[in-house]
This record gives structure tokens, C-alpha cells and sequence, in this order.
């Protein structure tokens, strides 16, 4: 151990933005290639990084790359040579980097990418939607989003170890909503590089790294002889991610102080008879309209996902068991699927299906483009799946909120 | 203004055939066609380049044919990247090289790094980001177009590099339309020159010169610095001759003016080999008629579409600015 990991850890607190702390856990992550393209929001977070390493506070390659295709592109070469990488976009700017999203998932590159959540155009928006994110859920790419600028940083820095874990590697991608988490400041407890260490190993992919000492090939043709096995390892990486996910929570806690509940938080769930579910920043409009609620004597709780995939099933089963109706607010849109649903809740319907008493699903779509989710809103959504919890039986009906008309 | 490159290798140019080392890194396993010269290109690149070489190869002929699951040709490390990735390719693993030797997270070497494109993988899709490679003073790689002048590993579909009026299968020859393809071939390595001023090395090549080929890849590795050369093989599926005369399609094309040998070397241009007697006339062109005729993809041509293709090239030689390179004049 080296000396200075003996000094007593230290958190130094800073105002800064969920894009700034993303900063931040590049610089204690000892990131080595960096690619950006400017596309908002997310964005913020490399000029953030650029200004730590104009100022020499950081040190990493620091690329501007011609397009989204090429800055997922270059990190992906750059982790197969045995470099720390971080990369993000938004909304159609990820959708330009599709076929390196698949790929980087195919050949199970640790890519720790950032998605600062963004309509997709046409016609043009600046706002949050989870669609563009969304988009990789089947390919291999581990999904979270976060709710804070605190836990941004903190899910960064999960995310390396994740990823880079030889039982796992799989690019992680962290959701963050635009505008109202990527461009807020608030107080972020910011750790000491001793800390981190004390957390993160350094990046090694032994032989599978890319050096004229260990002369592979990687990623020849394989056809119908091998992709299904590769495929399916890509499926027990995954199923692993999912059993090591609560360790790396357990150690971060352990470190840091933070990280308690790894699939999800849940708030007044103890004695929910209703529960409603979403991800990201709409959490804060519904613990005020919980609280409200509460305050009427309605026993309504909050389970705000973290993980999207791996998929937390069984914890939710668990969570869920006893409530008497969820209503699951997607900050997206599926056009099409089963009762025209969001993607959340077409998930957690599945999810429940194999329980032999699950309480019904309510879907809601809400806040699409960025649009506020306010509190009133969220009360509506709560009657409406207190009304089904009355009936006992489930609204086939996916209500979309506060459209005008 | 001081870039911060890691030192590349130094590779003195071979003096004549005798001298080539004769260790091979492009070995059995491949399933390339008879008579590919792309596949010989691929061997030459890399006993040019030596084993402390990493190779990105983008998708085409060069990956699907040479790299099938339990077998590879390659000796060196070896990575397959996307079809218009080939710029990238070489900027992720030069800029991580450089990143984990300066933290020392590796042990410091020059290492090789090049990646390879074909036609429409270098000159149609990935074209942006090779440009975009070819800026970055930082990072030292090598980036080789291998020209077979078609999609050929997909059925030989036309590219921004087919010459004009070939027969390909998206544009074949038919009742009504004689010529599907009327688009004069892109200037590829000219306008990687022209528009890159700070890339330091830019040549074309021709596997029918072996040793010439070789030594302009060392010279490529050896700069320092982004580079780019173009290479021309004749592809006997998709040109459709005899796999027997694939040197002999590679000589004629120089030795008709379609294809000039030149390098652009820290901004100064020079012809070599062929093209230098043709420049110095020396020698004299050879009619096209004697590369196109050879080749059954241009066996529909009239006496007219000759005629066009000999205008077309007379005017790269009588009024480009610079013969074969700069496509316009002082007006």
C-alpha cells in the first residue's frame, strides 16, 4: 500500500452540475482517451473536462472527433489496447454512433459512456426523453440512470469497476436527464484521489489486450458457427453484472458512505398501497406529490429505477408484491407495443407476469421533450392507479399526461 | 509549435528485392481469391512494417476474406473496425498507446499503427474520419486505401472509386442503358494532399512495384505524424481477367497515365518509378485501350467510351495543374 492511501480520506464539497461531477469522476477515475462532439446537453460535461485539462489537472487524451460515429468509434480501439475511456452524447447524436453502440457492446469493449437524455428530432428539442438510451437496451450495453449530480458522480465511478470487471465487461451507459441534471449545480461531496483508489483497480485486459506481446486477432468473421455462443456469453456476462452489482454498491458504501440500494430507491414504499415507478429526476415532483398525498392520509410510495438493465426482476417482484396497483411513468414512448405503453412499463409487466399474485399496471407517459412533470400532474397519475388498485383489476389504457388537447 | 508525438520506429528503406527481410506477418489461413492483389498488398504492408506493428483491418474483402473464426493470417496483433472507421481506428489506438506510455501504464516503444480500407470503406464512407485522422499531428499511424475499385466482397458493387462506365452488379451493362455508371473516379490521395496540409506523407502505390510499395509504407510509418497512401489492385473477380494477369493490369494502369505513382513527402510532390519516365517523357502513355480491353468489365464499351476514357485521362495529364494530382488550373 503506499503511503499517502494512509492519510485519512477526505471529501471536499463543490456547487457543481451532474455534467461537472462526470467531470470530476474522469479526473479521480485517471481516465486515459477521451473523445467529445458537441451535441447538447450533455456536452457541458466535455467542456468541463477540457477546461481540467488546459488547466493540467487532468491528464488523458483528449480527442474532437468529426462525428458521434467516430468519437464511440476511437474509445472503442483505444479500451481494446488497454486504455480507460469515457465518452457520452444525446438524443440523435447517439443515434449517429449507433453501430458502434452495437459493436462496442458485441465485442464487450468496458466503454463508460454518458447519455445526457435528449428528444430525438425531427422536429427539433432540446429536452429530456430516454428514448435515444433507450435505444441499446438489447445489445449488451449495462443501463442506469441517475437521479442526482451527487449520485452521477458516484455511479462514474461504480461504473469503471463494473465494466472493467473481467466477469462482466459490457460498456455501461448512464442516463441523465437534460437540462434538469445535466446543467443543475448543487453541492456534490466530491471524493479524495486516495479514496478512489482505495476503490477502483487500474483497467487490465491481460490477454485480451491488444499489444504487439500478445498478438490476437479480434473480432474475425464467425457466422452461423459461433455467434449464438458468443451471443449467449454476452447473456451470462450480463446475468453475472447483475450478481456483482450489489458488491460494487456494498463496497462503495463501505468507502464512500453512499450507495445503499443498488437496483433501486424506494421512498414511503414500507406501507405503499399504491407504488409508482419511473427513473431519473421525475423522482423529485413525485416525492412532493407523495408527500402531499401522504398528508391526505394516501398510502402512495416511489420506486425510482436505477438499473434498466441487467433488469433488477426479482427485487421488483419482491417490492411489488404487496402493493395493490403500480402506475409506471415512462419519460419515453414505444409506439405500437402492448397497450401502447412506454418501455418501462411493458418491462415491468413482463417482469410481474410470472408472480401468481401481481397487482395490475397503469401506464403513464409524461414530460416528453422536457416538458415539467409537476406535482399536480403526478397526483393525477396517482388517483388513476388508486382508482385501478380499488378495482382490482388492470387499466389496459396508457394514459398520456398533461397533453393539450 | 511542438507536437506531442511518441518517436515512431525508424525503417530504412530496403535497397533492392534481395535485401527485404524475410520474415513473413500476413501468412496461411486467409481464403482471398486467386490472383488478389489486395491480399499481396496486405503481405507486403505489413514485412514492411515488422512485428511490433498493430493492424486495424475495415470491413471488406481484406477482413471477410482473410480473417475467418479459428484461422488468421496475421502474425501481429490484429483488429477488425467498422466499414467507414478505418480514420478512427488508428486514432483510438495511437491516441491509447500514447496516453498509457506517457502514464506509464506501458512500457514505452514505438509501435506501429496501421489500418487498412478499402475503396468504399476509405473513399465513401469512412472518408470523414480519415480526414479527420489525418489532422491530428499528435498520433503516428498509417492509414493504407486499398483500391480494388468496387464493393468486392459484398458482389462487386460499384464505389465512388469504380471507374467510369465499369460493369458492376449495381450497374450493369444492359438493353437500354450501356453505360449505369457515368461518375469519373474520386482523386483520392490527391485530395488527401491537398487537403491536409500538415499530414506529412501521402503516396499512391502499386503492388506491381513490390519494393517500391514496401519502402513508401516505411517511409509512411517512419515520418511521424497521421499518413495516408492509396494503393491500386487489380481484383480479377471484379475486374474480370485471368488471375494470372493481375501484375500486368497493375503495370498498365501506371504506364496508361490512370494511375500516377507519386508521393507527397513534408509538401513536396514526386513522381517515381513509371510515372517519373511518363512525367519526364521519357516514355510515352500507353493508349487506355490496352488496360481497358484486358478487362471484362468494360467489355461493353464502344469505340466512344474509349474515346471518353482516353479524354478523360489526357486531360489529368494536359490540365490539371499538377499532372495526375491537382485537378484544376490557373484559370
Amino acid at each position: 500500500m503506499k503511503a499517502d492511501t494512509l492519510l485519512i480520506p477526505q471529501e471536499t464539497e463543490a456547487l457543481i452540475s451532474g455534467c461537472e461531477a462526470i467531470a470530476q469522476a474522469c479526473r479521480l477515475a485517471d481516465v486515459d482517451v477521451i473523445t467529445g462532439y458537441p451535441i447538447r446537453p450533455y456536452d457541458t460535461v466535455m467542456q468541463a473536462i477540457a477546461k481540467l485539462i488546459s488547466n493540467g489537472d487532468f491528464d488523458a487524451e483528449y480527442i474532437i472527433a468529426e462525428s458521434e460515429h467516430s468519437q464511440f468509434e476511437i474509445v472503442k480501439h483505444a479500451s481494446a489496447v488497454g486504455a480507460r475511456v469515457f465518452v457520452g452524447s444525446s438524443g440523435v447524436g447517439w443515434f449517429y454512433a449507433m453501430e458502434a453502440l452495437a459493436v462496442t457492446a458485441g465485442l464487450r469493449m468496458p466503454v463508460v459512456a454518458i447519455v445526457g437524455n435528449r428528444a430525438l428530432d425531427d422536429p427539433g428539442a432540446f429536452g429530456v426523453e430516454h428514448n435515444d438510451a433507450m435505444a441499446v437496451r438489447d445489445l449488451g450495453w449495462m443501463l442506469t440512470w441517475v437521479d442526482t449530480a451527487q449520485e452521477a458522480l458516484d455511479t462514474a465511478l461504480m461504473a469503471w469497476r463494473l465494466a472493467e470487471d473481467r466477469r462482466v465487461l459490457l460498456p455501461i451507459a448512464i442516463g441523465m436527464d437534460g437540462s434538469y441534471l445535466t446543467h443543475s449545480q448543487v453541492l456534490v461531496k466530491v471524493p479524495s484521489q486516495e479514496m478512489v483508489e482505495q476503490f477502483l483497480p487500474p483497467y487490465n485486459r491481460g490477454e485480451l489486450q491488444l499489444h504487439p506481446d500478445n498478438p490476437i486477432t479480434i473480432a474475425p468473421q464467425v457466422n452461423e458457427d459461433w455467434l449464438i455462443e458468443i451471443r449467449k456469453q454476452s447473456d451470462d456476462a450480463m446475468r453475472r453484472a447483475k450478481t456483482i452489482i450489489p458488491d460494487v454498491y456494498a463496497d462503495y458504501h463501505r468507502i464512500f458512505g453512499r450507495g445503499d440500494s443498488p437496483f433501486f430507491e424506494e421512498y414511503m414504499m414500507e406501507d405503499a398501497e399504491v407504488a409508482l415507478l419511473g427513473q431519473g429526476t421525475i423522482a423529485m415532483p413525485i416525492k412532493v406529490a407523495i408527500r402531499k398525498l401522504r398528508a391526505e392520509g394516501q398510502k402512495v410510495g416511489l420506486i425510482r429505477l436505477k438499473w434498466l438493465r441487467p433488469f433488477p426482476t426479482a427485487e421488483l417482484q419482491a417490492a411489488l408484491s404487496n402493493v395493490k396497483a403500480v402506475g409506471v411513468i415512462d419519460r419515453d414512448y414505444s409506439f405500437g407495443s402492448p397497450f401502447h405503453s412506454g418501455v418501462l412499463a411493458t418491462e415491468l409487466r413482463s417482469a410481474l407476469y410470472s408472480l401468481d399474485k401481481r397487482p395490475p399496471v397503469v401506464g403513464f407517459i409524461a414530460g416528453l421533450g422536457g416538458r415539467e412533470v409537476t406535482a399536480e400532474n403526478v397526483i393525477e397519475m396517482s388517483n388513476i392507479t388508486t382508482q385501478v388498485a380499488a378495482s382490482g383489476k388492470s387499466d389496459t389504457e396508457t394514459h398520456w399526461i398533461g397533453v393539450r388537447g | 509549435m511542438s507536437f506531442e508525438t511518441i518517436l515512431p520506429q525508424v525503417l530504412e528503406p530496403f535497397r533492392g528485392v534481395k535485401r527485404v527481410a524475410l520474415e513473413e506477418y500476413f501468412t496461411s489461413g486467409h481464403r482471398t481469391c486467386q490472383g488478389c492483389e489486395s491480399a499481396l498488398v496486405m503481405k507486403l504492408m505489413i514485412k514492411a512494417a515488422g512485428a511490433r506493428t498493430i493492424v486495424l483491418g475495415s470491413t471488406g474483402c481484406m477482413y471477410v476474406a482473410n480473417t475467418t473464426y479459428y484461422t488468421t493470417p496475421w502474425v501481429v496483433p490484429w483488429m477488425h473496425t467498422q466499414l467507414g472507421s478505418s480514420g478512427s481506428a488508428a486514432l483510438g489506438t495511437a491516441a491509447a498507446l500514447k496516453a498509457l506510455m506517457r502514464k506509464g501504464k506501458m512500457r514505452e516503444e514505438p509501435i506501429n499503427v496501421i489500418a487498412f480500407c478499402g475503396d468504399g470503406g476509405g473513399a465513401d464512407m469512412g472518408l470523414s474520419a480519415i480526414s479527420a485522422t489525418l489532422t491530428h499531428r499528435d498520433y503516428n499511424c498509417l492509414i493504407l486505401l486499398y483500391d480494388n475499385e468496387s464493393y468486392a466482397n459484398t458482389d462487386i458493387q460499384l464505389s465512388g472509386m469504380t471507374p467510369y462506365g465499369a460493369y458492376t452488379t449495381f450497374s450493369p451493362a444492359g438493353k437500354a442503358k450501356r453505360i449505369m455508371h457515368k461518375r469519373w473516379k474520386k482523386n483520392m490521395a490527391g485530395m488527401m494532399a491537398a487537403g491536409h496540409p500538415e499530414c506529412r506523407y501521402v503516396a499512391t502505390v502499386c503492388a506491381s512495384y513490390a519494393v517500391d510499395m514496401m519502402n513508401k509504407v516505411r517511409k509512411a510509418l517512419s515520418i511521424g505524424g497521421p499518413t495516408f497512401i492509396h494503393s491500386l489492385d487489380p481484383c480479377p473477380k471484379g475486374w474480370d481477367y485471368d488471375p494470372m494477369f493481375s501484375h500486368e493490369l497493375g503495370e498498365l494502369a501506371i504506364q496508361c497515365g490512370i494511375f500516377p505513382l507519386y508521393e507527397v513527402e513534408d509538401g513536396k510532390l514526386s513522381f517515381y518509378g513509371q510515372t517519373k519516365y511518363l512525367v519526364e517523357g521519357r516514355t510515352k502513355r500507353k493508349p487506355v485501350r490496352e488496360y481497358l480491353s484486358r478487362q471484362g468489365r468494360f467489355a461493353h464499351f464502344l469505340e466512344e467510351d474509349i474515346e471518353y476514357f482516353q479524354q478523360k485521362t489526357d486531360e489529368m495529364w494536359e490540365k490539371w495543374l499538377i499532372p495526375g494530382v491537382i485537378p484544376f488550373s490557373n484559370a
